[in-house]
């Protein structure tokens, strides 16, 4: 079976038996803490938690596949929906490495590159964690430090600041109207705010890509 | 078993599943890597991908490194290690817990110290952001090869396609860095941070690609976002000074 698989094929396949069981493993996490410790999950207190948790990130979650899937290619999308931060870090670090090599998402080629990209910020996230929890002791003053605080909550705005100019300045006919769309919503509805900047990234990329099927039908891209 | 939120048998559980988490991840690049080549990917572009994401994780990484700090003082350092490598995000993770120690009554600055409240959290954390691990592997494989068959069938068109949904998430987050720049009437200038901040990456990143094109140094390219990514986090340090 392996001979005749396309490499897109055997990334779909191996990607699902490894979602299927780091979803299956994640899962029983709690569950094995239960029985390790002999006590059961307070009901009333799970059923508020996840009642003011699930709806809103399941909604947005959803809603996320739909539009990550496309730019993370597949072998991207199976690593990153395991390991996180795909928004503040695995997506930005893909469509660098993308945009360098002069690759798109939907070729192979672009596929693999995603691939490697995600991989090495998965593994690199991951153990700089490990280090961090073996050194916690030493590192939390300075990772509390109040100086260096300031720069971390800023990581967003100096992501997409850099990001911004590569794209913004290649396809700028593009860019105005929904850079200046978002900026009018951002600013003038006090709603939109870091917590919900994540419901507005699928508005964002379908107001894009109309906007975009239009100028192209007109012959303007 | 007397229990502890830093519990040897924690431990190792998270040890355990973080292992698992990395071995799909080395298990994907060494497929890629291996692929690349097939398809022609010249070495050092395989090399300068590795490279590039690499040193541009280690800023955002050590950002979730201090939510994990964070989430330690209530939740002990083995549960917030292992969601912080996992499906989530930093804000994500902060968000549900504190969501499910509020819901016990308790705040996040003391300890937990009963384990059924201790298993609770986890179970919210768990399963706040489930979809994706429920979802993922039973849709994606539709949903890529979509996106293909739309390149396929007009190869300009998917290229715009490609760029309009870049363009379309980082506007959002363009919008995202606004946000607050309201407040300003209310003569609150803090709402002026993260504007200030996004001009500096950007400029950097612009001076870099100006410099990259003019004396054709092509590596500066490669590293060009990462240390645009760090000027800006840097520079938010005399900014809040100035505007907070």
């Amino acid at each position: 079976m392996k001979k005749t698989m396309s490499y897109m094929d055997s990334v779909h396949h191996y990607g699902r038996i490894w979602g299927i069981i780091v979803g299956v493993v994640l899962l029983f996490f709690p569950v094995a803490l239960s029985l390790i410790f002999g006590v059961l999950p307070n009901w009333s207190v799970l059923l508020k938690g996840v009642i003011a948790t699930a709806p809103m990130y399941w909604a947005v979650g959803i809603v996320e596949i739909f539009t990550y899937v496309p730019m993370l290619g597949a072998g991207g999308t199976y690593l990153s929906f395991v390991t996180g931060n795909i928004s503040n870090l695995k997506l930005p670090c893909a469509i660098d490495a993308m945009e360098r090599a002069g690759v798109k998402a939907s070729d192979e080629e672009g596929e693999v590159i995603s691939t490697i990209a995600i991989a090495a910020s998965s593994i690199v996230t991951t153990l700089i964690i490990i280090l961090g929890v073996i050194c916690i002791v030493p590192l939390t003053p300075v990772l509390e430090a109040p100086l260096l605080a300031p720069a971390f909550d800023m990581i967003l705005p100096a992501l997409f600041g850099g990001l911004a100019v590569v794209f913004i300045s290649k396809n700028l006919k593009l860019s105005i109207a929904p850079v200046i769309l978002m900026l009018v919503l951002f600013i003038f509805i006090p709603a939109l705010n870091a917590g919900t900047v994540g419901i507005m990234v699928p508005v964002g990329v379908i107001v894009t890509v109309i906007y975009a099927r239009i100028l192209y039908k007109k012959g303007a891209l | 078993m007397e229990f502890s939120v830093n519990h040897p048998i924690i431990f190792i559980m998270v040890g355990a599943i973080i292992a698992l988490v990395l071995a799909q991840s080395v298990f994907f690049l060494v497929r890629a890597v291996k692929r690349a080549k097939a398809l022609g990917i010249a070495k050092s572009t395989v090399t300068k991908t590795i490279t590039s994401a690499a040193l541009f994780t280690i800023a955002p990484a050590v950002a979730i490194l201090v939510g994990v700090v964070a989430l330690s003082k209530s939740l002990g350092l083995a549960l917030p290690w292992l969601r912080l490598s996992v499906i989530g995000s930093i804000t994500y993770e902060t968000v549900a817990a504190g969501n499910a120690i509020e819901a016990a009554g308790q705040t996040m600055s003391e300890l937990v110290s009963d384990p059924s409240i201790f298993i609770t959290i986890a179970w919210v954390m768990t399963v706040g952001i489930a979809a994706g691990l429920v979802f993922v592997p039973f849709v994606t494989k539709k949903l890529q090869s979509g996106m293909s068959k739309i390149g396929m069938k007009d190869k300009k068109w998917g290229e715009i396609f490609n760029n309009a949904m870049f363009l379309g998430m980082i506007s959002a987050f363009l919008g995202y860095v606004f946000c607050d720049v309201g407040l300003i009437v209310k003569g609150d200038t803090s709402g002026l941070i993260p504007v200030c901040v996004m001009a500096v990456a950007a400029v950097v990143m612009a001076v870099l690609g100006l410099i990259a094109t003019k004396t054709k140094i092509r590596w500066l390219t490669d590293y060009a976002l990462p240390v645009s990514l760090i000027a800006g986090m840097a520079s938010a340090i005399p900014f809040t000074a100035l505007l907070g």
